[in-house]
This record gives structure tokens, C-alpha cells and sequence, in this order.
């Protein structure tokens, strides 16, 4: 790495508590790796510019693409405006950096060239392959199912293989000669866990189709990098002429075999669309066979029966709502308004009244919050009980400090002061429960005016 | 009062028919529409006092009617928004349209008879579901009130709480100790500020409150 001294190395070696301007890989303007836009942002020049010269460095010897490996390998990725990323597919993400790092490897060997210190062909290659393939396995082991990895940020864990890919180079060489036979059946288990947990998933735990391909480019990478060592230290040899030919079969099967292979993935895709949308269209049809038609079959078989065909309907058009706007089941309600229209829904389903909520503001619900659902669902039962029948009106008002509910009937009423004591329906449940929990419970009514309960709960301070 | 001439607005041929069957012995029918384009049609041919109007239609729906009756130059009727919908959104969006009240399509044929005829006469007419549309759309901190149209005096909320309550006018007026007339002033001062209010954030809190409801 002495090579990056020179012009470039004050820019390319940014600290990271520099302050704002300092130098990042401009993402949103990037062609490769954004090293140019970068730089370009950095000091305020024109991008184009900063191309050219790196094409001319190029030209001349090499060295611009080693710089700009070097750059796109050390600068770090600057924020991508979250309205203008570009979304790259993931795996052709994946493949540029496999290039980016095959070609890093190779400018670098390169310049040890340049310096004198020239090692073999028989190493150098396949490093490079093996280089290429580790990215790519890499990739699609750490770059999840390609929901995110949005290729710029991807690239700088994508600098840790190559590190580590003299480590992984060894590898393959050194598998084909397992010292222990018998004990073959747990590596070769061993193995195939190691290489299904390489594989991205989708969420439901299926390898992704790109992934899949992407890691066996990369497999093959390695273990290409694997016989063209051995071939190039001779080793090979004997059984050159053999593999050759395998390798030409297989190429020519590929070839062959690819168009036919591209169709069958695609019509595996759109089956599987075209059957996720059927299974939708089939639950939704189960949905409204269980609910709907039952219903209006229901309402047929009974139409004699006005007060009951009313119920069903209703009961009917509270679940159909409830499923339309996708709320949650009852049951499992963890806010004020939905658990106060479960229990209007029960009492309602119960005494054959109907219960209107109205219901301003929500809140979570706590202990002292379901208190206030429990004695508004005493009173409604109350209030459909001894309401004569008329609609029982719920209106809930929520604020920060404040929760007050009313539930209000418009049946006989009764002078709340004879309340014989033995009831227990409204001095336990309403008055006691409110009270226990630091509120109150206020109940009006007039003979021939209806009841009206006020549930109150008020935040001290 | 002569009896209001209603035209019935709404895609359901059914629905309508029940409707008609309900308010015939009650007011005077002007006939029926069952599109958007109809009912621009009938109400330039039948000049109706009042138009039931459906919220949910093809094409735009019931702030479509209102939106093209008000162009063609015809005279205005009184709109009464009817709905089976209880989405705050389409309440608001129908009220604010120009629609004199909304009523969810479970009321009975009596009690639409008065409302027909309240709106007949002038006066807004809050369901008590409407009620709690409006609190909720006027509640919350306001940045700056940009006018008094922004807020709801403390009587006006007094009033909307007892119509989500349940009460009738005559009962609000005996509880508040006011004539029934001045609720019904206070009501329609409501109207008036949820159509005329400058507050943006009612179109915005309607809209994601059918998101989070």
C-alpha cells in the first residue's frame, strides 16, 4: 500500500472527525463508485473533470485505476438523500464490486510488478478469481434479501473479504485431501450448513433465486481459482485433458441450456405472482362465504322475525367494517376506542339494542383505562336492558389528562337516589370500579328523560 | 311550511327505493338519481328543495353533485349527505363541499323526515357521529389561530359534545338553560366554520384518521 502516496493520499485518507466538508463518496451523483463525484464535491469542481483525469491516469500506466480501486476501498460513502437513492438490483450490485475487487487485487499485484516483485502467473491469476468469487459469495451472505444494500452502502463491508481472501484462497486447496474418510458424512453436512447459511433469505426463510446464482458464480469462481493454481504448478496435469473436457461440456451444455433456463425462471416468478393472487382472492372469497353469505342466507330463513333479521345484519355490518378498514380482531384491541366498539358489539349482539359509539381521541389501554371499559360496558348493558329498546348512544372524549364517557339511554329512566343497595350492577361495577381507580361515576336520569352515566377519569396535576 | 319537494341521490336502486318507501307518507318526492350525471340533470329539471345526496358514488361521488349543480348556474337546493360510509374523510370532504348535514344511512324514516325538513328550513344537522368528526378535526393545540374561524367557542363544543351524546335539540336547550333556538344558531355556526375554516390540517386529519381507524 505505498503506492496511494503521492497526490491523491492527502484527500484519500480523510480522518474521520473531520468536519462536515470533508471528503465522502458522493452516492446520489456516482457513476461507479462515486470517487469522482466525490471529489468533485469535495473541492467544487466539475465531476467531469475529475473523470477525465482519472481516465488519463489510466492511460498512463494504470495508476488512475489503482487510485481510484484505492479511493472507492478507503474514502467513505457519504449519505444517500433518502428521495434520490438509486436503487441497484442487488445483484448487479454485487457483481460490480466482485469486478471492483478482482480488478483492486489485480492493480495492486500489478503495481508489486511494477516494483520488481513478481510473484508467479500461477498465483497471481487465481488470486484475482478467488478475490472476485469471495466478493461474491460474500455479497450474498451479508447483503440480506436485497431489500436494502443499496450497492453504495454495501461496498464498504464488501471491503473485509478482501481482506481476508488470502485466508479463503487456502481453503478450497487444501478440502479436496480430507485427512479422515470415515468422518466425511458431518464435514460434508458441516459444509452444506455452512454454505445454506451463505444464501440469502426471503422472509419467510426461502433462498432468494439472485442469491442463489450469485453465490454459485462465486463457488465456481474459487474453485476455478482452485484448478487454475494446481494447473499452473503442474499438479494438474494428469488429469488436465479430463477436466478440460468437462469444462468444455459444461460450457457448451450452458450455452445451450441458458434461454431455456432464463423461461423456466421467469415462469416459475410469474406462477408464483399468479398464485400468491389467487390465494388472496381465495381468502377473500372464504372471508365473505363465512361472513356475508351466511348472513344474507340467515336473514332469508328468518325473514318472519324482523327484530332478530335486524341484529344479524347489524352484527354483520360491524364485522364487515371492522375487516374493510383492517382493524384488529376483538380480542385483541389495545386502544380505548376499538375496545369500547368491542364491548358496544357484545352488549349489542346480547340484548338485541343497538349501541352507537362515537369516539373523540384515543388512548392506550392501562389498568385504569380498562377499568373505565369494564363499567361503560356495564352501563351499556344496563342501558339495553331497562332502555325500553331505544338506541343506547356511547360517547367516548379522550385528552392528554381527561377521559370521560357517556353512555346514554332514552328508556324510562329512574331516580338514580333509589338505587336499591342490594344492586350490585351499579354501585360495584360502575361507581366502585371508577372510584377504586381515581374517578368517578355520575349517574343522571329522570323518570321519562332517560339515563345517562358519566364515566370521568382526570390525570392528577 | 309547505312540505319540502327531496330528490333521492344515490347508486343503490335498492337503497333508494327503501328510502322512498320510508319519506313518501312524510314529504313531497322530486324523483330520483342514480349517478353523478343524473343527479345534475334532475335537480336543473325538478328544482328539489332538498337532495338526499349519497357520498359514495361512481365519478366523483356526492362533492361531485355539488361541485357541478354549483357551476351549471341552476339554483342551489340544500344538500343532506347520506351515507352508509362512517369514514371521517368522505364526511368531511361532502360537508365542506357545501352539503347542510350528514346522516348515516341507519336512521329512521321519521327522523330523516326532520332532518329534511330542518334543512329545509336553514339548519345544520349533526348526527352524533358527525358531532365527533367535527370535535375531533377542531381538537388539539392550534399553532396560531389564524382566524376565530379556527376555533370552536366553549358553547359550540358544549353543543357538539351533547349532539355525540345523544341529545335532541329541545333537551340540549333545556340542559344548557338556552332556547332552541340558539342551538340551533350554534350549530349552524359550526357548519359554518367546517366549511369556511382555513385550517388545511381538517382535509389532512380526515385523511389519516381512515388511515389509523
Amino acid at each position: 500500500m505505498t503506492t496511494h502516496g503521492g497526490a491523491h493520499a492527502p484527500e484519500a485518507a480523510p480522518r474521520p472527525e473531520a468536519a462536515r466538508q470533508h471528503l465522502r463518496r458522493d452516492l446520489s451523483g456516482r457513476w461507479l463508485g462515486g470517487v469522482c463525484a466525490g471529489i468533485a464535491r469535495r473541492y467544487g469542481i466539475d465531476p467531469w473533470l475529475v473523470r477525465l483525469a482519472f481516465v488519463v491516469a489510466t492511460s498512463a500506466g494504470g495508476i488512475g485505476l489503482v487510485i481510484y480501486a484505492l479511493g472507492w476501498l478507503v474514502i467513505p460513502a457519504g449519505e444517500v438523500p433518502s428521495g434520490v437513492r438509486r436503487r441497484l438490483p442487488t445483484g448487479r450490485a454485487a457483481v460490480e464490486v466482485a469486478l471492483g475487487t478482482g480488478l483492486l487485487l489485480l492493480s495492486v499485484l500489478l503495481v508489486f510488478r511494477a516494483l520488481g516483485l513478481w510473484f508467479s502467473d500461477a498465483i497471481v491469476w487465481p488470486l484475482v478469481l478467488v478475490a472476485s468469487g469471495a466478493a461474491l459469495i460474500w455479497r450474498g451472505s451479508l447483503g440480506g434479501s436485497g431489500s436494502e444494500a443499496a450497492s453504495g452502502e454495501a461496498s464498504t463491508p464488501s471491503v473485509a473479504p478482501v481482506v481476508r481472501t488470502p485466508a479463503r484462497s487456502t481453503a478450497p486447496a487444501a478440502a479436496p485431501a480430507p485427512p479422515m474418510p470415515e468422518r466425511l458424512g458431518p464435514v460434508v453436512a458441516e459444509l452444506r450448513g455452512a454454505l445454506g447459511g451463505l444464501v440469502a433469505r426471503t422472509p419467510d426463510g426461502r433462498p432468494t433465486v439472485a442469491s442463489i446464482s450469485r453465490v454459485a458464480v462465486g463457488v465456481a469462481l474459487v474453485i476455478a481459482a482452485a484448478f487454475a493454481f494446481l494447473q499452473a504448478t503442474g499438479a494438474l496435469s494428469a488429469a488436465r485433458d479430463v477436466i478440460l473436457s468437462v469444462l468444455a461440456v459444461v460450457v457448451v451444455l450452458g450455452v445451450i441450456f441458458a434461454p431455456w433456463i432464463v423461461r423456466l425462471v421467469r415462469s416459475l416468478t410469474s406462477e408464483r405472482a399468479e398464485r400468491i393472487r389467487s390465494q388472496e382472492r381465495a381468502e377473500m372469497a372464504a372471508h365473505l362465504h363465512d361472513s356475508v353469505l351466511q348472513t344474507l342466507a340467515m336473514v332469508q330463513r328468518r325473514a318472519g322475525e324482523p327484530h332478530e333479521v335486524a341484529a344479524i345484519a347489524r352484527r354483520q355490518e360491524r364485522e364487515l367494517r371492522a375487516w374493510l378498514a383492517g382493524r384488529p380482531a376483538p380480542g385483541q384491541v389495545a386502544r380505548l376506542a376499538p375496545a369500547l366498539e368491542a364491548v358496544a358489539a357484545e352488549v349489542e349482539e346480547r340484548h338485541g339494542v343497538p349501541v352507537e359509539v362515537v369516539a373523540v381521541g384515543d388512548r392506550d389501554l392501562d389498568p385504569a383505562t380498562e377499568a373505565v371499559v369494564g363499567a361503560a360496558r356495564e352501563a351499556m348493558t344496563n342501558a339495553a336492558k331497562f332502555g325500553g329498546g331505544s338506541t343506547v348512544d356511547v360517547y367516548a372524549e379522550c385528552t392528554d389528562r381527561r377521559l370521560q364517557v357517556f353512555v346514554r339511554d332514552r328508556g324510562p329512566g329512574f331516580d338514580p337516589a333509589a338505587i336499591p343497595a342490594d344492586r350490585r350492577g351499579v354501585r360495584e361495577s360502575i361507581v366502585g370500579r371508577m372510584e377504586r381507580h381515581g374517578g368517578r361515576a355520575t349517574i343522571t336520569g329522570a323518570p321519562g328523560a332517560g339515563t345517562e352515566v358519566e364515566l370521568l377519569l382526570e390525570e392528577a396535576g | 311550511m309547505s312540505s319540502p319537494r327531496v330528490l333521492i341521490v344515490d347508486d343503490h336502486s335498492l337503497f333508494r327505493a327503501g328510502v322512498r318507501a320510508e319519506l313518501e307518507p312524510l314529504v313531497e318526492l322530486a324523483g330520483e338519481a342514480g349517478t353523478v350525471g343524473e343527479a345534475v340533470e334532475a335537480i336543473a329539471r325538478e328544482h328539489p328543495d332538498v337532495v338526499l345526496l349519497d357520498v359514495h358514488m361512481p365519478e366523483g361521488g356526492g362533492v361531485e353533485v355539488i361541485r357541478r349543480t354549483a357551476e351549471s348556474g341552476t339554483p342551489v337546493p340544500r344538500f343532506l349527505a347520506l351515507s352508509v360510509s362512517d369514514a371521517a374523510e368522505d364526511v368531511i370532504a361532502v360537508i365542506r363541499a357545501g352539503a347542510r348535514g350528514y346522516v348515516t344511512k341507519s336512521i329512521s324514516g321519521e327522523e330523516l323526515a326532520d332532518a329534511v325538513r330542518r334543512v329545509n328550513g336553514g339548519d345544520a344537522v349533526f348526527s352524533p357521529r358527525l358531532a365527533g368528526f367535527v370535535l375531533d378535526a377542531f381538537a388539539g393545540p392550534l399553532p396560531q389561530p389564524e382566524s376565530e374561524l379556527d376555533a370552536l367557542t366553549p358553547r359550540e363544543r358544549e353543543v357538539l359534545q351533547h349532539l355525540a351524546r345523544g341529545y335532541m335539540y329541545k333537551e340540549i336547550a333545556l340542559r344548557l338553560d338556552i332556547s332552541p333556538k340558539t342551538v340551533e344558531a350554534h350549530v349552524s355556526s359550526v357548519l359554518r366554520k367546517l366549511q369556511l375554516s382555513s385550517r388545511h390540517e381538517l382535509t389532512r386529519w380526515a385523511a389519516e384518521r381512515r388511515l389509523v381507524d
